[in-house]
């Protein structure tokens, strides 16, 4: 065919994808590595997950970055999905321009100022009202919540502008009350989005280190609080066996995701196979 | 850029003239899939050829092996008798107007035009001449500064034929150039593309699914079936002695029937079939006995609710009831049940104005089927 | 803004049995202004007021208290409401030579970026859609899978890489091409190989989009007209694909410009980021009103940006 890959793009490709992956893999063989000092190769040894999984500290620190994560992920899942529905479906509403610019200006909006803004909100209103009464857990998730809800939002408009309005209008048509055409039809068809969008909600939360670090208080430190307070010192073993561990089970976590997307699609294939047999 | 006086308006039939086209033992695979399948095909200066087929004949994929968008598997594409093979498309003597028009949405019509004449290094007044000249052909002229996007499907339509146009290729190829028009300017737009090829007097390669479009517009037709040639001919060589059932079938509509030969003379022949003896008027040389197709158009059927005057023969005659009528405006077209259950199609010309239900052929009458010796087209595969 | 209300998509449709209709209509516009309401007030209050309250920090003086500013509003004793506004600290800013430096520093080191994710990520993203179906789904995982691990650790991946005694000092040393380590961390030209290779996911997908909706058939028609494949990129593919690299510039320059944690592990304490500013401004010095201040200025600098961002964005939904 005309216009397939050229050699010069393909070695665009290739040297792009060693820049990616190089570091990691580097990262991962390194966390194997018995010496201290982790550039220096003193044999294979696994003696750095040992001193990884004796460490309380990290696993407060995990449990607490999980548990932020799934009441994020949860909540902002919610809170993107009405917003999206809002936005793609109700047609004008008074206050729509300054709701959709609230819900795309998350999306750029450098971590810090989100960090400092929603410091100095909770600051405020502890002295107004006496709550939050202590910076951790609390704060953090709602922080999380705010930016998270966005681009579940993002993801939900995405879905429904592509789904069109033609099965809710068919529903309509055969006598269903609009509450029920939402509950029936549109949410179920929304739910691959809604998935999609908890997941991406999870990632951003555990990913998140600067605007958890404005809005800890003593004591509450999640997994990229501990991990960034460690390694702003240097290199350090432990760390690159963390990270191998937080890389496998995400690659483990996609591929498996990517599975299902596959065999969905086949199965779909199958589907329009049979159908085609049939009605020849 | 006028059409050569002098060439026969059946360039085909001079078999000592290089063609402008031609493909030898062309084939093309996709994987394990074959989508041209070893054609054989010239095509002469000055012809509209149109190659017609369903969706997935290979009719594009041969139009883009001439653009050069596609590498032969094996075969040989000669152009005005130069050997294309490591030809790439924007060296060759071909352009193209695209089904979805491919108009470059960032320029203007103007800028589109211009377009292939820059490629050429041609002198800017030079381009201005041209660009203004073709404008005019496709009366476009008030439309030159607007973007694709402000045009009408009809004026992109004519965007594409000019951009085309303009370089003077010594074959111009159009891949469903009508395809995206509704039915009224389709019909319209037809007759002004063979007139534009007419006046530019340049050889056009059309690739169509429309029978009618191919009927209306071409020189030449050649039908394609799953990657292979199935017919090739004029417009009438086509719709009235097709080869095959897939010709007879696929331009127009035919009543196809299965039957045997019972008498094959130099000047006629007889088939035993469903619908009765059928009598043809011109020798075919089939054996006795072999199992052959009769195709009957439904056009060329008469139909009557008086019984025809029987004479020595009872061949190329029928009797039926009406099962169905549809309406068509001009014509109707009747389904016509008989006694063995066998449904033969008739169209009729709606000459008068139904006002009196009494003379009208209407459902379960008995009508009377009868056909010229020269309608039946006997078919051997 | 319009001041219609939520149902008026299906206005005229009044007619015999429109009293029961217009409940239905009356619920339906109800639970849709609670389905509104909750996301939208969550905002309101979690996003939109923070940045009013930081703006108004901005404009007090630091005081040592808790919180450390003045406030803005004072009752004198004859009950006179006194407003102060204080503007020393965006003065102060815009005058003192390290902000000044810091932000341009900040501007530079984005743009730079910014240039280098194109160049890379423009081949990289038109490989993809040049490639087979296979072939195009496994490069996009490719590109997308480092997105959905650590950021930070990602990070941290090139301080093995880059330090004094770290794997590309220990390969170039071993290989005889250099003596003594070479400094690279630590340094702006890490920074610059962090960002990138943080960023040049946001700078390939939003490019690869943009290409993938081009029709081929503009490059055929080129290619038909007389185009040599150069001369077609430059004159179709370039001007057609612009969206999609402005969308890409501006998702790595925005982000960049407030990078906080790029240039604190690579660039030590070497590489001026207004990022890195702020946060030690607030955390370290505890100056409040100052780091208002930065944050506001910050904002100021890319709200130009990211209104071009969501103007091609909006552009974008409604040619879908």
């Amino acid at each position: 065919m005309y216009g397939s890959r050229s050699r010069f793009l393909t070695v665009m490709l290739a040297i792009g994808l060693a820049f990616f992956y190089i570091p990691m893999i580097l990262l991962i063989i390194y966390s194997f590595n018995y010496s201290k000092l982790v550039p220096v190769w003193g044999g294979w040894s696994l003696r750095w997950y040992e001193v990884l999984f004796k460490s309380e500290e990290v696993w407060s620190a995990v449990a607490l970055s999980l548990q932020i994560a799934f009441v994020n992920a949860t909540f902002a899942t919610l809170l993107g999905t009405l917003a999206g529905l809002a936005m793609v479906r109700f047609g004008r509403f008074r206050g729509r321009t300054l709701f959709g610019g609230m819900l795309v200006a998350p999306l750029v909006m450098p971590e810090v100022i989100t960090g400092l803004s929603l410091l100095v909100l909770f600051i405020t209103l502890k002295q107004l009202i006496g709550w939050p009464a202590e910076r951790g857990f609390t704060t953090i998730t709602i922080a999380h919540i705010t930016f998270s809800l966005a681009y579940v939002a993002v993801i939900v408009q995405a879905r429904l502008t592509g789904m069109g309005q033609t099965l809710e209008e068919a529903a309509l048509d055969l006598g269903a009350k609009p509450f029920k055409v939402l509950t029936a039809i549109t949410l179920p068809r929304l739910a691959p989005g809604m998935i999609s969008g908890w997941l991406l909600a999870f990632t951003l939360s555990l990913d998140d280190l600067v605007i958890a670090s404005f809005v800890t208080g003593p004591g509450a430190n999640t997994l990229p609080i501990l991990i960034f307070s460690r390694i702003r010192l240097g290199l350090r073993p432990d760390i690159n066996a963390l990270a191998t561990i937080i890389i496998l089970f995400v690659a483990v976590c996609v591929a498996i995701a990517a599975l299902i997307m596959f065999y969905q699609q086949k199965r779909q294939e199958l589907d329009q196979q049979i159908a085609n047999q049939g009605g020849a | 850029m006028a059409g050569d006086p002098t060439a026969s308006d059946e360039p085909w039939l001079d078999t000592d003239a290089e063609p402008m086209v031609r493909i030898r033992g062309v084939s093309k695979n996709f994987g394990d899939v074959t989508a041209v399948n070893n054609i054989d095909l010239d095509i002469h200066k000055g012809e509209l050829f149109c190659l017609l087929g369903g969706s997935g004949c290979g009719k594009t994929t041969l139009l883009r092996m001439l653009a050069g968008f596609e590498t032969p598997t094996s075969g040989t594409i000669l152009i005005d008798g130069v050997d294309m093979s490591t030809v790439p498309p924007y060296e060759r003597p071909t352009n193209m107007m695209f089904q979805s028009y491919a108009l470059f949405p960032h320029m203007t019509v103007e800028k589109n035009i211009a377009f292939g004449l820059k490629q050429d290094k041609l002198p800017r007044s030079e381009i201005e001449h041209k660009v203004h000249e073709i404008l005019k052909l496709v009366e476009l002229q008030d439309y030159k500064k607007r973007k694709p996007q402000q045009l009408s499907g009809g004026q992109r339509q004519r965007v594409a034929l000019a951009r085309a146009l303009v370089k003077e290729p010594k074959l111009l190829l159009l891949d469903e150039p009508l395809g995206a028009l509704d039915k009224k300017l389709r019909e319209q737009t037809q007759f002004e593309l063979a007139n534009i090829q007419e006046q530019v007097g340049i050889t056009f390669v059309v690739v169509t699914h429309d029978q009618e479009e191919a009927m209306t517009l071409s020189s030449r037709i050649a039908v394609m079936d799953a990657g292979k040639l199935a017919q090739i001919g004029t417009p009438t060589e086509i719709y009235e002695f097709p080869e095959s059932r897939f010709v007879a079938d696929f331009i127009g509509s035919a009543n196809i029937l299965e039957g045997t030969v019972t008498e094959d003379s130099p000047d006629h022949v007889r088939v035993d079939t469903n619908l009765g003896e059928i009598y043809i008027d011109h020798g075919q040389s089939v054996k006795q006995d072999s199992r052959v197709w009769i195709a009957i158009r439904p056009e060329k059927i008469k139909l009557s609710k008086t019984a025809p005057r029987t004479g020595r023969s009872t061949a190329n005659q029928a009797e039926g009831k009406v099962d169905d009528i549809g309406y068509l405006g001009n014509t109707s077209i009747y389904k016509i049940r008989l006694d063995d259950g066998l449904i033969v199609d008739v169209t009729a010309p709606n000459q008068v104005r139904p006002k009196s239900r009494s003379h009208q052929i209407t459902w379960e009458d008995t009508v009377y089927l009868t056909w010229d010796p020269s309608s039946a087209m006997l078919l051997k595969t | 803004m319009s001041d219609t209300t939520a149902n008026t998509a299906s206005e005229p449709a009044a007619g015999q049995s429109g009293l029961l209709r217009q409940l239905a209509r009356r619920i339906q516009s109800r639970w849709q202004s609670i389905v509104v309401f909750v996301p939208y007030a969550w905002l309101l209050v979690f996003f939109l007021l923070p940045f009013f309250i930081v703006a108004k920090i901005s404009l007090a003086e630091i005081v040592i208290a808790s919180p450390p500013f003045s406030k803005m509003i004072q009752w004198t004793d004859e009950g006179v409401m006194n407003i102060r506004l204080v503007f020393d600290n965006f003065v102060y800013i815009l005058t003192d030579d390290l902000y000044y430096r810091t932000y341009l520093n900040s501007l530079k080191i984005s743009i730079v970026s910014t240039i280098v994710c194109l160049l890379i990520g423009y081949p990289m993203a038109y490989g993809i859609v040049r490639s087979g179906p296979v072939a195009k789904k496994l490069l996009l995982f490719a590109v997308i899978l480092p997105f959905w691990t650590s950021f930070l650790l990602r990070v941290y991946a090139w301080m093995g890489l880059l330090a004094d005694r770290g794997t590309i000092n220990n390969l170039l040393i071993s290989l005889g091409v250099i003596d003594e380590p070479v400094r690279m961390l630590y340094t702006e030209f890490a920074v610059y190989i962090g960002i990138v290779y943080t960023y040049l996911p946001f700078m390939i997908l939003p490019l690869y989009a943009n290409m993938e909706r081009l029709d081929n058939a503009l490059n055929e028609a080129a290619a038909d007209l007389g185009s040599r494949p150069m001369n077609t990129f430059f004159k179709v593919t370039l001007p057609l694909t612009v969206p999609g690299i402005v969308a890409g510039s501006l998702l790595v320059f925005i982000p960049a410009t407030g990078e906080y944690v790029i240039p604190d592990l690579l660039g030590g304490g070497n590489v001026l980021m207004i990022g890195r500013l702020l946060f030690n401004e607030f955390s370290a010095n505890t100056d409040w009103p100052v780091a208002s201040a930065v944050a506001i200025v910050l904002l100021v600098l890319l709200v130009l940006p990211m209104t071009i961002y969501q103007y091609f964005q909006g552009k974008a939904a409604e040619e879908q």
